[in-house]
């Protein structure tokens, strides 16, 4: 039955293309490339202006009008990435005469007046990020595939209802639950810590990572399981032998969005954690309050979020592909 | 009412042909049925025809106007679906009107036409209901009434009953069938099915692999296949096809014995092939029987009752051997491994040039 | 290899009854049949059978002893699904060794090589063994689906659909040949399908489901010969059997609506009511030039080994199959006979009337 429907869908879709197809195709091809390009050009300028911007000097990220070709430098990472000290004219004397001497961060600091004295709070941050984005992400997606897995298959009394449920956790938009959140965790002694905002975001991404699991192991045929049943196999060894493999794709893309979702969080971040627990997204916005606005290193602590991102999606591509076209492994 | 000429017409899907260059005439009133594997190009075909997919190269004639680039509402042209595309917000009445209503025909005709299609398809009791509602059958009756209300110039068909169960596709091929013959619009009809395609094409087009195999009757791409292709596909099962070796006179089936050859074969092989040389041996399951004196030996691989008659499906030459099935009545079943002898009816059998795959022909009517 | 054997399973999936006291038994070596449309209940019978549903009422008994409380695996069944049951991310070697693989059975290696080599051999897949399933053709497929069940010498195989989806040319051949291996292998097999072709050609005896009911339990020749009921007379036969309405008076049947009338054997003038449904199949319409009744032809279906006609004999319409090509034309005359000895009988309500 459930196929029939499935058949049915397509010709309607036919029916529309009937009126829509029409003449003098080349030219209307041309103009959509053009047009895509254009947009796709558009979209990535403030990418790229914040990859450039982190490779400028001081004089040059606030340059008018903004500077197109300029001479790189490292400044911006460098002074992202430690804490300074403004030197005294004697010092600095003494320094420059050794200058051949010092490492290469503490020359480019030297020739700005500073000297480094330290690594900066930022790759603590950063550190912190990786870790509670990375374990609030792997326990959402196991737990969301387990979840999933059952109300996929079994008759889970109120099956409707519970799924109704879990997808309502996300219907209001969760900076109206920080204060209660925040009082709550201060009692609960959670406040400022890795534990705290990975709990939070393993709630948060449960709900998406349930539904989303749902989708793609509905669309694993039963059969799999059933035939390894048959052939001699319990369910758990059915679903680690059989199930699993064929939901890579739907992991995959689980997991990015997951992971997404966690590394960019930044409301609850900022209420909940103060220094011990900080991650990255609230502690680039407090750089622009320090010794005036220092866009390179902005764009720095920008880019270096990005990245990370980024290379996860890039090694998960191919299965977010199949993932995204859904349906893919029925050919 | 309409001719439909296809010239050189062709398909590519970047390097990939999905129709090569073809030629066909449909005529005024004609019943025409491109039949073909999946992938063959068929429907692509008929999705050109339509203006739902462009021509790579060559022309499309509708009334000898050339309207190869006509966009699909200017052609005149009605297309039923192979899964009904019925609009289900709509009712049946609708669903049927909605073409008219598009062509900003006057109310008081619309309900005049619609009401005449509904009782030549006997579904006027159906207008106030939703066609999710309706059987598969009442389902395609409904479709194919939306294509009639037009008048349109000529009708192409997409598997109109693919979807169906056999019993009901049974009964509406029947339909379409003698709806064709009362009204005589130029039809062209796309199915995968050759037993659909030889109960209702006046004439049938093969296709396989993007090529035309094969235009003719009902009657001559069964009895005469223009190749190996044609000859398994039309039929169930299909032609049996027995390799064998030439030999002036007769042609030998190794291990199973030796096959006389009537002179208008033996003149043709002889022209065809030369002396000796390796041929392959058609022949369709009723145009062999069980006879003691017959001069191929085989063995029994399986048989079965398939209704009102049994299929003998017989190794030639003993187990192993190449299969080939034989229509008998029902009487006549065996056991597994029973030794046999067949005896081919020299009118029936056919012969195929192993290298080229193509049917050699005889000099007829001589 | 085991006889099984079915006894009164109730099935409901909530408020619907898929099955509704169904029993029969199937024999050793035995290619047994479940006939039926659509959501007739066959495949919640064989899912039953291998354990993969649970029966509300009722038993399951393989060699006498009821399995019911054994879990898919303890059964010891093999099951053929109609699609989706090969593993795509394994090559075929491994799909045919996964269930040898399995924990419960610890094969050793050597000998699960040993048989899946043998098994592609025997089904002629042994040249795809390195490929992964997912670039197989619909056909091969089938073939490796087969073979995982057969790898094994189950109890009993269970088939699920296995031909409907390939074409009809792949269908037919592969229809053969497993014919001829449950043949040669004696294997005990219970195939499920919606296709009478199917069922005619293979079985051994056929039992025809419809709406969670058994119909009808018998030979192939059974259920052409003698269906119970004119559901079971539609479903199987092609072209379908002609249903006339008629009456009797006396010692002759009249086809309501034409100029048909046919004299009833003695058994039949005892037992036929004064009104009732007469069957005739297709061919046993017989035209020939001088038959006793007259008729016009309506179309006519070429299908080149023979033709269908469809008749009008006054207001009655008759299918009719004859040899070959025909070169009737529609709109002309026909005269054709009927055989008497092998009309079927039934009542309004649809069943057979059977003769003592």
């Amino acid at each position: 039955m459930e196929k029939s429907q499935r058949r049915q869908r397509a010709p309607i879709v036919e029916a529309i293309r009937v009126d829509k197809i029409s003449g003098g195709t080349r030219l209307v091809q041309a103009i959509r490339i053009v047009l895509a390009v254009v947009y796709a050009a558009l979209s990535l300028i403030p990418v790229l202006w914040i990859g450039m911007t982190a490779f400028k000097s001081r004089p040059d990220a606030t340059a008018v009008p903004p500077k197109v070709f300029f001479k790189p430098t490292l400044e911006g990472f460098v002074s992202l990435l430690t804490d300074r000290a403004i030197l005294l004219e004697a010092r600095r004397q003494e320094l420059l005469q050794h200058l051949d001497e010092l490492p290469w961060y503490q020359r480019l600091m030297v020739q700005q007046g500073m000297e480094v004295t330290g690594p900066s709070q930022y790759v603590g941050r950063l550190k912190n990020s990786m870790i509670i984005a990375g374990v609030s992400t792997v326990a959402a997606v196991v737990l969301g595939l387990l979840a999933a897995y059952a109300f996929s298959r079994f008759p889970v009394p109120g099956k409707g209802d519970l799924l109704f449920f879990i997808l309502s956790t996300r219907m209001l938009p969760p900076v109206v639950v920080t204060i209660p959140i925040f009082l709550m965790y201060r009692r609960l002694g959670l406040h400022d810590t890795h534990i705290g905002l990975i709990l939070l975001y393993t709630v948060f991404n449960l709900s998406f990572s349930v539904w989303l699991m749902k989708g793609f192991l509905d669309e694993i045929p039963r059969e799999y399981e059933e035939a390894a049943l048959v052939d001699g196999y319990t369910r758990l060894q059915a679903f680690f032998k059989v199930v699993l493999p064929n939901s890579l794709s739907g992991l995959a893309a689980t997991t990015v969005f997951c992971l997404i979702f966690a590394w960019n969080e930044y409301a609850f971040a900022l209420m909940l954690t103060t220094d011990k627990a900080r991650t990255a997204p609230p502690s680039i916005t407090t750089m622009l309050g320090r010794g005036g606005i220092e866009w390179a290193s902005i764009a720095a602590g920008s880019l270096g979020f990005l990245i990370p991102v980024v290379l996860v999606t890039f090694a998960l591509r191919k299965y977010l592909l199949r993932g995204v076209t859904f349906g893919a492994i029925r050919q | 009412m309409a001719t439909i000429e296809l010239r050189q017409v062709e398909k590519k899907f970047g390097e990939l042909h999905a129709v090569k260059p073809m030629d066909l005439t449909v005529y005024d009133g004609e019943f025409v049925v491109l039949l073909g594997p999946s992938g063959c190009g068929k429907t692509t075909t008929l999705r050109m025809i339509a203006g739902l997919e462009t021509v790579t190269g060559g022309q499309i004639l509708l009334n000898g106007r050339d309207v190869t680039w006509e966009h699909p509402s200017r052609r005149d042209i009605a297309f039923v679906f192979q899964l009904f595309a019925l609009y289900p917000h709509m009712s049946v009445w609708q669903n049927i009107a909605f073409p008219l209503q598009a062509q900003g025909v006057s109310r008081h005709e619309v309900r005049q036409r619609v009401a005449e299609v509904a009782r030549l398809l006997e579904i006027e009791h159906l207008f106030r209901q939703r066609p999710r509602g309706l059987s598969m059958g009442d389902q395609q009756r409904v479709a194919l009434a939306r294509a009639l209300v037009r008048r349109p110039a000529a009708f192409l068909m997409d598997e109109p009953l693919g979807a169906l169960d056999a019993d009901m596709r049974e009964r509406m091929r029947g339909e379409i069938k003698r709806l064709h013959i009362d009204q005589h619009a130029t039809t062209v009809y796309v199915t995968h099915d050759q037993v659909e395609a030889m109960a209702m094409g006046d004439r049938v087009v093969v296709m396989s692999e993007a090529v035309v195999q094969q235009v003719g009757t009902p009657a001559e791409v069964y009895y005469d296949p223009a190749n190996l292709f044609v000859a398994r596909f039309i039929g169930s099962p299909g032609m049996n096809l027995v390799p064998c070796r030439y030999l002036g006179g007769a042609v030998e089936v190794p291990g199973a014995g030796r096959v006389a050859l009537s002179p208008v074969w033996d003149a043709a092989l002889q022209r065809a092939l030369g002396p000796a040389c390796d041929v392959i041996l058609g022949f369709r399951p009723e145009a062999a029987r069980v006879a003691p004196e017959g001069p191929l030996f085989a063995t029994v691989y399986a048989s079965d009752m398939e209704g009102g008659y049994a299929m003998l499906h017989l190794s030639l030459g003993g187990e192993g051997g190449p299969v080939v099935h034989v229509r008998a009545s029902r009487e006549n079943r065996y056991p597994i491994g029973t030794p046999l002898r067949i005896d081919l009816d020299p009118e029936m059998v056919r012969f195929f040039d192993p290298r080229t795959e193509r049917a050699i022909r005889r000099e007829v009517g001589r | 290899m085991s006889n099984v054997e079915v006894q009164n399973i109730t099935k409901r999936f909530g408020a619907v009854t898929a099955l509704d006291g169904v029993s029969f038994s199937i024999r050793h070596g035995e290619f047994f049949v479940l006939l039926g449309p659509t959501g007739a209940g066959k495949t919640t019978t064989l899912r039953v059978i291998a354990g993969l549903e649970r029966q509300d009422e009722g038993s399951v008994l393989f060699d006498g002893e009821p399995v019911d409380h054994l879990a898919p695996a303890d059964r010891d069944v093999a099951f053929v699904f109609q699609q989706y049951s090969l593993y795509p991310t394994m090559t075929v070697y491994d799909n045919l060794a996964f269930p040898l693989r399995s924990p419960l059975r610890r094969v050793p290696e050597a000998e699960i090589r040993k048989r899946v080599v043998e098994t592609a051999e025997k089904l002629h897949i042994a040249h795809l063994l390195q490929r992964k399933t997912a670039n197989l053709s619909g056909g091969e497929m089938q073939r490796v689906a087969i073979g995982r069940a057969l790898v094994r010498e189950p109890r009993i195989f269970l088939m699920d659909e296995p031909l409907s989806n390939l074409d009809a040319k792949l269908r037919e051949a592969l229809r053969v040949e497993l014919q001829h291996l449950q043949k040669t292998q004696q294997s005990t097999t219970l195939f499920v399908t919606h296709d009478q072709i199917e069922a005619l050609t293979m079985a051994d005896r056929i039992a025809v489901l419809d709406h969670g009911h058994i119909i009808q339990i018998g030979t192939p020749e059974d259920i052409y010969d003698r269906p119970a009921t004119t559901f079971v007379a539609q479903l199987v036969g092609t072209p379908r059997i002609n249903l006339l309405e008629a009456t009797r008076e006396d010692a002759t049947l009249y086809v309501v609506g034409s100029t048909i009338h046919l004299p009833l054997p003695e058994a039949a003038r005892r037992e036929l009511p004064a009104a009732f449904l007469l069957g005739i199949r297709p061919e046993d319409v017989r035209v020939h030039c001088d038959g006793r009744f007259f008729g016009e032809i309506m179309l006519t279906e070429p299908l080149g080994v023979e033709t269908i006609l469809h008749i009008r004999s006054g207001e009655q319409k008759l299918l009719s199959i004859v040899p070959g090509m025909t070169g009737l034309c529609i709109g002309e005359g026909v005269r054709f006979d009927i055989a008497v000895e092998r009309l079927h009988f039934f009542r309004h309500d649809g069943t057979r009337v059977v003769f003592s």
